[in-house]
This record gives structure tokens, sequence and C-alpha cells, in this order.
């Protein structure tokens, strides 16, 4: 190791590893994979969801996580994120592209996707 | 892509509560659900709660799950992995008062065991994978050895440390900014770092996991003591009853030297830095610097007078640098975060945090790092979970064979240096055993004095011949001859020993023996004056009678005497129709193997 720029390199690569494990970020995704969301696809949908997040360099700030049946089978794979100080945002009939989009305006861009939410199904 | 990661403990408690075998079977089981890409599998060091073990974790929502068997694991998998559904049944359900949960599922920072305890030196045990280099620089490691090595000079460094306030953490408690600063002032060729990892005491286990949860730590820290003291090689005794921390360690400094972390030109500075492991045979005295120098020498462990000190004469006869695992442990978050990060936490003379093996008769048992200053009631009624089976808290005996007891009545005593010493025990390396009301005081002083006498390296009078005396002079109470002359007697030879022996070891012997004299004086005197030990432990005072008119005569105990000193009476009770059984006190060995087998609760100890 000759200089801290490389120390750093190395840190960098990392810390989306280990960011897992600090917890307490902002924003939870929570992907409702019961067996219904299974069926439906949620898992290439929380999957893509973990992707675009690490991707966007976001890990330390939104925790992708899943959950069991919320109830609303027929509208699954469902999506929920929670926020900090706002409601919370259900999107519904999830897939991956739709997930991809999601990061990039709601989580990147602060923009609710207003087709995918519940109500306007 | 990893969504979720499973932390599973591998920490010798949890290891040897089987999680090696768990983590076999999570590999079968994720591979067999095809989620290799989505979940990673992470070893971990020791979370603290070894009582629970094994422990495992799942994040990212930080599930706690305890005492995890092989069958459990499908369940894991298939439900919480997969589903995203908590087993309910293996979740950790304590949690601390006043805690809210945020997401419903109970993580481990919630729990009573977590809520009060402040990790520095602990601070990636049970978080990262000790065998990764790569995660511990993640957490910010090596940063503190890049900033010494560039932007600090060596006196600078060592201001930091001696600002933080930072003590030794392996008993002593010496100011380890000044140990350096001792060091440092002397010229020599050569100079040496050493660290004391021949954790010795009865029950205490901080330094072991230290070194198998966070090894890097204590690799960065030498090295910063290195640059900071202008010592080129370092030394980490250890012993060798502790494979898996050993085995982790020589990983650690293999992989700090394949980073150049460790060796020639560290961050182009010019600082060259070289660590090795030297095995202890785990003699207690070894713990000694002075004994453990000489060890790693190649000699007999034995200690030698003092003065010179290792800072002017120690290792090889040169300059040297000796603190303990934990101690080192606190080192690289000092630097990092600066002296006040560190000097804000704790009392006044007594700054940071310390880690405790908690032990003993309480109900989790484990690891765990208070801030200085934290109540004893606090480490045993909060974090400890109180003691077990409804009995009461008698004492916690602190610093092993070296220290003493805290009674009851101190239970509201600040942890730190200095009120612990006032009350004739110590801080000691950390271990904390807690006591209950059927533990003989006198018994557990003995027991501790019968571990001095047998490490005690011999090269001494004072501790060789005055140790053994005076665990005769225990031995002679413990069974019923001892007289109040001997108490007196003991209570001289104590003095005697503690102002004449070489080394620590011999100073501190008698400490058990004062400490419980101090405190629980009444049982001595029971002991000796009414021959009786009022916790009945003490087999050769204590007497077994059967009440004839409880006793229904079914001959259960006779039929389990192993000394056949239980005989058939002729008196039968009004309401009973067999005759009632008797103990014979000259033939009985006092094992209690009657007591247990009666279901009447007809026979009793005295």
């Amino acid at each position: 190791m000759k200089s801290l720029a490389e120390l750093a390199a190395i840190r960098e690569k990392m810390q989306n590893k280990v960011v897992l494990r600090e917890g307490g970020s902002d924003i939870r995704v929570v992907v409702g994979m019961a067996t219904c969301g299974i069926a439906a696809g949620a898992r290439p949908v929380l999957n893509t969801f973990v992707e675009e997040v690490a991707k966007a360099g976001l890990s330390d700030k939104i925790t992708v996580t899943q959950t069991g049946c919320i109830g609303i089978c027929q509208f699954e794979p469902v999506v929920e994120i929670y926020e900090s100080g706002k409601d919370k945002v259900t999107y519904v009939k999830m897939t991956p592209e739709k997930a991809k989009e999601v990061v990039e305006k709601h989580l990147k861009g602060g923009q609710v996707i207003e087709d995918y939410v519940i109500k306007n199904i | 892509m990893v969504r979720a990661q499973v932390l599973i403990c591998g920490g010798t408690g949890c290891t040897s509560s089987g999680s090696k075998k768990l983590i076999a079977e999570f590999e079968a089981q994720i591979a067999k659900n095809g989620l290799e890409d989505e979940v990673k599998i992470v070893r971990t060091g020791c979370f603290g709660l070894c009582a629970l073990g094994p422990v495992v974790i799942v994040y990212p929502d930080g599930t706690f799950y305890s005492r995890v068997q092989e069958e459990d694991v499908k369940d894991i998998v298939e439900e919480h992995l997969i589903k995203g559904r908590v087993v309910e049944r293996l979740a950790y359900k304590d949690v601390a008062e006043g805690v809210e949960l945020k997401h419903g599922n109970v993580s481990l920072n919630d729990t009573t065991f977590y809520a009060k305890q402040k990790r520095v030196a602990l601070r990636n045990c049970g978080v990262i994978n000790p065998e990764s280099i790569d995660e511990y620089i993640a957490m910010d490691g090596y940063a503190a050895l890049g900033k010494a090595l560039t932007e600090m000079t060596p006196d600078d460094v060592i201001r930091v440390v001696k600002d933080s306030g930072l003590r030794g953490r392996g008993g002593g408690g010496f100011p380890t900014g000044l140990k350096w600063s001792f060091t440092a002032k002397n010229q020599a060729d050569q100079k040496y770092v050493v660290c004391n990892a021949d954790e010795g005491d009865p029950g205490a286990f901080m330094d072991r996991s230290v070194l198998e949860g966070d090894p890097h730590a204590v690799v960065e820290a030498m090295a910063i003591c290195g640059y900071a003291t202008g010592a080129s090689e370092g030394y980490v005794y250890v012993r060798a009853e502790y494979p898996i921390a050993v085995a982790r360690l020589q990983k650690a400094i293999e992989d700090a030297r394949a980073y150049g972390l460790l060796g020639k030109d560290i961050f182009g500075s010019g600082f060259d830095f070289d660590l090795f492991i030297r095995l202890g045979a785990g003699a207690f005295v070894c713990g000694e610097e002075t004994a453990l120098m000489t060890s790693i020498e190649g000699n007999r462990g034995e200690p030698r007078p003092r003065p010179p000190y290792p800072a002017v004469k120690g290792l090889f006869g040169k300059p040297t640098t000796e603190n303990n695992v934990e101690t080192f442990a606190n080192i690289p978050q000092i630097i990092l975060h600066g002296a006040s990060f560190f000097n804000t936490m704790g009392t006044e003379k007594s700054k940071g945090t310390k880690v405790f093996a908690l032990g003993g008769k309480i109900r989790h048992t484990g690891l765990v790092e208070i801030p200085m200053g934290t109540t004893l009631r606090e480490i045993v009624e909060d974090i400890g979970g109180g003691i077990p089976n409804g009995k009461k808290f008698k004492a916690a005996q602190s610093g092993g064979p070296s220290g003493g007891c805290i009674p009851a009545s101190l239970l509201d005593i600040e942890i730190d240096y200095d009120n612990l010493i006032a009350q004739g025990a110590m801080m000691g390396s950390g271990g904390l055993i807690v006591m209950d009301e059927d533990t003989c005081m006198v018994d557990i002083a003995k027991f501790f004095l019968e571990f001095t006498v047998d490490e005690s390296c011999g090269k001494c009078t004072p501790c060789r011949i005055g140790t053994k005396r005076l665990y005769e002079i225990l031995e002679k109470i413990t069974s019923g001859k001892g007289t109040l002359a001997d108490l007196d007697e003991m209570e001289s030879l104590c003095k005697y020993i503690k102002e004449n022996s070489l080394c620590g070891l011999g100073q501190t012997a008698p400490n058990p023996v004062l400490s419980t004299y101090r405190f629980f004086k009444d049982e001595y005197v029971a002991h000796v004056k009414d021959k009786k030990c009022p916790a009945g432990v003490c087999k050769k005072l204590l007497s077994f009678s059967v009440d004839r008119d409880l006793c229904k005569g079914c001959g259960m105990c006779a039929r389990n005497c192993p000394a056949d000193a239980i005989f058939k009476t002729t008196y039968i009770a009004p309401e009973h129709k067999l005759p009632s059984y008797c103990i014979d006190t000259d033939k009985c060995i006092k094992c209690g193997a009657c007591m247990s087998t009666c279901k009447f609760k007809a026979i009793s100890k005295k």
C-alpha cells in the first residue's frame, strides 16, 4: 500500500458490501415476497431494486428488504416505499422494468410515479 | 447482487455450540433454493451474547436469532430469506425498556443486552468478517494508520493518545500515552512493540474475542504504536489455547503484508513495521510483562525485577512498549476521531469504555462493553439480565485471581479503575464473575488461591511458599479445623505476600482473600467458630439428615447412596406405613445424592 488513495479505493469498493449491516437508512423499499408475490414474479423485482440501488450508489441511504403477504394478492408484486416524514407509497403489479423506473424517478428524483401507485390501477 | 446477508457468529463460544455445522447447513439450504447470488453468509466474531449461541443475524432488517439449531436453518431460509417472514419462534424478544421498534422486528441494538452498551473496542466484532481485510478497510480500517503516517508526527500521535486518557486495559490501568512516551524518549538501534494477549484469568475472554472478531484493529494499532515510539518490529504473545484467534491473527498479518500495510515503506512514508506471533504455553505468570518478554526470548517464563522498566530495557534488552489487546483495539478509533471522541466517555480519571466478560450466576453470560462509570447494578441487572432461578445477588468478582469481590451493598458503585481499587477489588483485565446467595465466599477465595498456587512460577519465596501456606489456612478453615487465631495469621500472611513478592502475580494473589475477608468476615467467623458454612458449600461442614416424620420409607436414598451410609430404622411415622431411614454421619461422604433423589423433601443439609 503506497498511498492513501489506494486505501480509499478499496474502501469505496467494499462499502456497498458491508453497508447492509448498518441499517438505520432513511428510505426503505419493501417488496412483498409471500407465495403470492413470488408466484407473480416478486423475486426479479426485489433483485432489480437491490442492483439498481447499489448501482446508483444509494445503498447507504436506502434499505431494500422483503416482507410477507400484504393482503392484496391480485396486485402482486407489491412494493412499498417508506420514507421518514412522508406517506407510504404502494406500487403494485411491478416488473423489473418498472422497478428500474421507480429507482430512477422516485428514489433518485423524488418523483412518485402515479401510474403504478395502487389507487390509480 | 447480494440483497441479504446472514451473519453467523464464529467466535469460540458459538463455534462450540455448533455454529460451524450451521454455516454448512445454511450453505446447503441456500444452494438448494438457488439463492447463492442473492444471499451472502458471513462468519463473524463474537456478538457478545454467548449464552444464547449460536447467534445468527439476518440483514438488512437486522433480525436477531438465538440458539439456532441445524434443523432451524431450513425455516430461516425458506421463510425469512425467501418470503421475508421473520421466524418468530427463534427471534430474540428481550427488548430494552423504552425502545421503540423501528420496523416491527427486534434488532440486536434494541435488546436489553445491547441498549446500555457502547462499543469501541468491540465495534467490529460481530459486524465484519474478521478474515476479510477488505471488510475491515470498508469500516475505516487502516485509515488511522494512514492518518498517523501521513499527517502526524510521532509526538502528535503520543499527544493524542495521552489526551484521550486511555489507560492500560490489561489490569494495571497505567496511562497508555505516558507509557509510549517513555519508549519514544529512549534512543536505541532497535525498539519493539509487544501485544499482551496472554489472557489467563479464569472466566475471562475479552482479548480472545477481539482477536477473533477484529484482528486487524490490533495489527493496525501496533503499527501506529511502532510509528509513535520508533519501533520497527512487533510481537503478539498469544496463548496456544486460542486456536481461532491465532489463525485469524495470522491471516490478518499475512493479508496486511500482502497489501503493504505491514512491511517496508508503509504508505510511502518511509516507516517500516512488521509483526510476528509468539505462542504461549498457557502459564498465568506469562501475562506479567517481564515474564512475557522473557518467554518471547525463548527462556522460561519468569519475571525479573523492575526497574529497569521495559521502556528502557525490554524485549531482547531493547526499549519496548507493551500493551494489552483491548488497549490496542481502542487506538485506531482514538487516532481517527481525536482524543475528545474518547475522553468525553467515562469518568474523570477513567476515560472511554471497558469490555467485560460476564460469567457465573447471571442470565446473559457473554461479552459486554460499557462506558466507564456505568454502575455494577446496570451491568448485572439490565445488561446481564439479573440472577437466574430467582436467587439473590451476593457479590461480583472482578479482576480474577488478582482482584476482589464487590458485595451487594456496593451494587451502585460506578465502575472505574479508582473506585474498584478503593474497594479492594480491581478492574483487572475485565473478567466479571457474578455470584448468588449459594456461593461460599471462603470457598471462592480458596478457589482463586488454588489457582495462584498452581501458577506461581516459584522464583521468589513470598509467592511460592506464602501462597501455599495461605491456601493451607483456607483449607483448614473450610474443613472446620480453623481457629480465630488462624484468621489473624491469614491476614498478616496476606500483607506479607503483597509487600514482598517480586511481580504482580504474588503482589495481588492475596486480594481475593483480603477482599472476601473484608466484606464477608462473618462467613469466615461462622466457619471457624460455629463450624458452619452459611451458604452450604463447604462439604466438611455440612451434615445431611432425614426428617423421620416426612420420610415415607421408600428407600430411594439408601439405594442411591454410594457410601452405604443410609440405613432403615424401626420408627414408623404415624401417617406412613413403612419404617423411616436414617443417615450415618460417620459414613456419609456428603455427596448430596440422597437429597436430590428424595421425592418427599425429607432430607436436608445444614
